[in-house]
């Protein structure tokens, strides 16, 4: 299938991804502390989201025929609110308060201190349960909007995951569409050293799940597979996007060290050269 | 149960003091379980309200939940054997505007679980009730694996989380009802075995107030759940050696009714709780916690001495346990 967007369209959704990436690590330097490496892997794959798939209305934050995201892996928490401030849920100096005292930008995120984040998360394991649940609420309501939940690799070592995994598919959960952010690295290692996860393709097909397999990175693979998703019928969809640990910064790339570190203001200033030079 | 509910009503009977505190129970004398009263009230409310969805864990024949899922099937979600999935698909369901109220035994509810209540359900202060059924050592013969002693600790523990215990079928009525009109997270604990009605006809269940059958001059009984109806025998029995005992229902443990626990307190020499549940952390723990900061008096815990359970009937566990009224005299007697 191929997405009715323009070569235009891309191009706006990559600028809008780089835009993302620098927002994450300009908050996450002022921090001092946070996770770098997971909130760039995923960065392609939440544009495409806020900026093309999802209906919301940043000026209503609890319009209820929305499509909602559930951010599962709650450490890539900078790249939630740097894509609620570019898509205008709040203002973007807000973004320099992460982590500080009195900010509603917590670590993790908290749905009682910021509009825009529909649960709070960082206990990994759980966001699939909870979109199924809104899922179901949304089928009882006749409501047509669609349920996104982003998980990390690692993430799905949990055992809760595949109870989830099951509920979906039990319910046939149409309106459920997962993404796996399979950057290969989790925070004591390689996925594949510390605990296995592959096949995970196959693994989501026995459990009765529509499994795509794209590059998380290219924009137009992204944008296709939501749209697919969108078209597939009692059976909940996901996405299994390979990424890079880190992507877009050359040396942050593939490294596990940055999994929970921050840049240092040295790192910042020559990520940042990195990104817009890539935008020339 | 069975064998020890009867004695109280024989001796009521041969009693030579009048207690009409004691015989305002309703349902005419017939012991019910108080999960049968949730199964009944739970249909009630979903014919009252259509926002009411109900998940269950693979137990809706044990929690009384079955009623409700063959009355209404579209709003009944079997999430099969997964405690966790359980707690986050009804957070999911609050999220959708819906009224959740999830249930399983105890044991599994708040322990298998807890990380998901804390997280989920608590942090993000969703609307979620947590009923959970077979709280205590008189589930019986499935042995300690099935007896919760803990529920009430992990569950008071948590910011958000209101704790009610009812004491017989006409309080938990009352209670399906007033939590359904809060909002905020609500962990319900129900038990397996039949229990006497205690309550009055004209009760009505408030979330955070007590209900006080009497205040003692010599001691206080602060009791939970089943612990009631034994504290009214208690009572009874004292009363005949001439030893004044109050008793207070204190359904809900968390808020506690700290205003009613004072007044209590400051009219009597002694403070006893009693409870269907560990020493440690639950009622006891609440209400001692209270006293020592703000009335320093003499308290007794009656509950389950920081053990594991065995199987066994109830009443052979409630007297193994020393959850006896002739057990819990005789602690008044010593402490007095």
């Amino acid at each position: 299938m191929k997405s009715a967007i323009t070569t235009t369209g891309i191009n706006f959704l990559k600028e809008k991804a780089r835009d993302l990436r620098i927002e994450i690590l300009k908050m996450l330097t002022e921090a001092g502390s946070g996770h770098t490496g997971g909130s760039l892997s995923a960065a392609d794959i939440v544009t495409a989201l806020y900026f093309y798939k999802m209906r919301h209305k940043p000026e209503d934050p609890k319009w209820g025929e929305r499509d909602r995201f559930i951010l599962s892996k709650g450490h890539a928490a900078p790249l939630l609110y740097a894509v609620l401030a570019l898509s205008g849920y709040f203002d973007k100096p807000l973004l320099k308060t992460l982590r500080k005292l009195g900010s509603p930008l917590q670590g993790h995120p908290c749905s009682k201190m910021l509009p825009g984040v529909e649960v709070s998360t960082g206990s990994l394991g759980q966001g699939l349960s909870i979109a199924n649940g809104i899922a179901l609420g949304l089928k009882l309501d006749r409501l047509n909007s669609r349920v996104y939940c982003l998980l990390g690799d690692g993430e799905i070592q949990e055992g809760q995951v595949w109870e989830a995994a099951m509920t979906a598919s039990h319910y046939r959960l149409d309106n459920v569409c997962a993404i796996i952010d399979n950057n290969g690295l989790q925070i004591d290692g390689q996925c594949c050293d510390v605990m296995s996860i592959e096949p995970i393709v196959d693994k989501w097909k026995a459990f009765g799940w529509h499994a795509i397999d794209i590059d998380g990175h290219d924009m137009e693979a992204i944008l296709e597979a939501f749209d697919e998703a969108e078209t597939v019928k009692l059976k909940p969809t996901m996405i299994i996007a390979r990424t890079v640990k880190g992507k877009g910064i050359s040396f942050f790339e593939g490294k596990v060290q940055y999994h929970g570190i921050a840049p240092t203001r040295e790192e910042l200033k020559k990520a940042l050269k990195e990104l817009q030079d890539s935008g020339k | 149960m069975g064998s020890r509910g009867q004695k109280s009503e024989d001796r009521s009977q041969k009693s030579n003091f009048p207690s009409p505190p004691f015989t305002k129970g309703g349902q005419g004398g017939i012991k019910i379980a108080t999960r049968d009263a949730y199964g009944e009230a739970l249909l009630e409310l979903g014919k009252r309200r259509a926002d009411v969805v109900v998940l269950d864990a693979d137990l809706s024949g044990s929690t009384k939940t079955g009623k409700f899922a063959k009355a209404f099937p579209e709003r009944f979600y079997n999430v099969g054997v997964s405690e966790q999935d359980l707690i986050g698909t009804a957070s999911g369901f609050s999220l959708a505007g819906k009224l959740p109220f999830a249930s399983t035994f105890a044991v599994f509810e708040t322990g298998r679980a807890w990380e998901q209540i804390r997280q989920t359900v608590c942090y993000s202060n969703l609307n979620v009730k947590l009923i959970a059924t077979h709280g205590g050592i008189t589930v019986g013969e499935d042995g300690a694996s099935h007896q919760a002693m803990e529920d009430i600790a992990l569950m008071r523990v948590l910011p958000n989380m209101t704790v009610v215990v009812p004491s017989d079928a006409h309080e938990t009525r009352q209670v399906v009802s007033a939590i359904s009109d809060h909002y905020g997270p609500v962990y319900v604990r129900l038990g397996r075995a039949k229990v006497p009605a205690v309550m009055p006809d004209d009760y009505e269940f408030k979330i955070g107030k007590a209900y006080v059958f009497h205040m003692g001059k010599d001691v206080n009984i602060v009791a939970i759940g089943i612990m009631v109806s034994t504290s009214l025998e208690v009572a009874r029995i004292l009363k005949h050696d001439g030893i004044y005992a109050g008793v207070i229902n204190m359904s809900t443990v968390k808020p506690l009714d700290t205003e009613v626990l004072l007044e209590a307190s400051k009219k009597c020499k002694l403070i006893v709780t009693a409870e269907e549940h560990s020493i440690i952390g639950g009622l006891g723990s609440a209400v001692s916690e209270v006293l020592s900061e703000n009335y320093p008096i003499k308290v007794r815990r009656i509950g389950i001495m920081d053990s594991f359970g065995c199987s066994g009937t109830p009443e052979e566990l409630l007297k193994l346990y020393g959850l006896t009224p002739e057990s819990i005299v005789k602690i008044i007697k010593e402490a007095l």
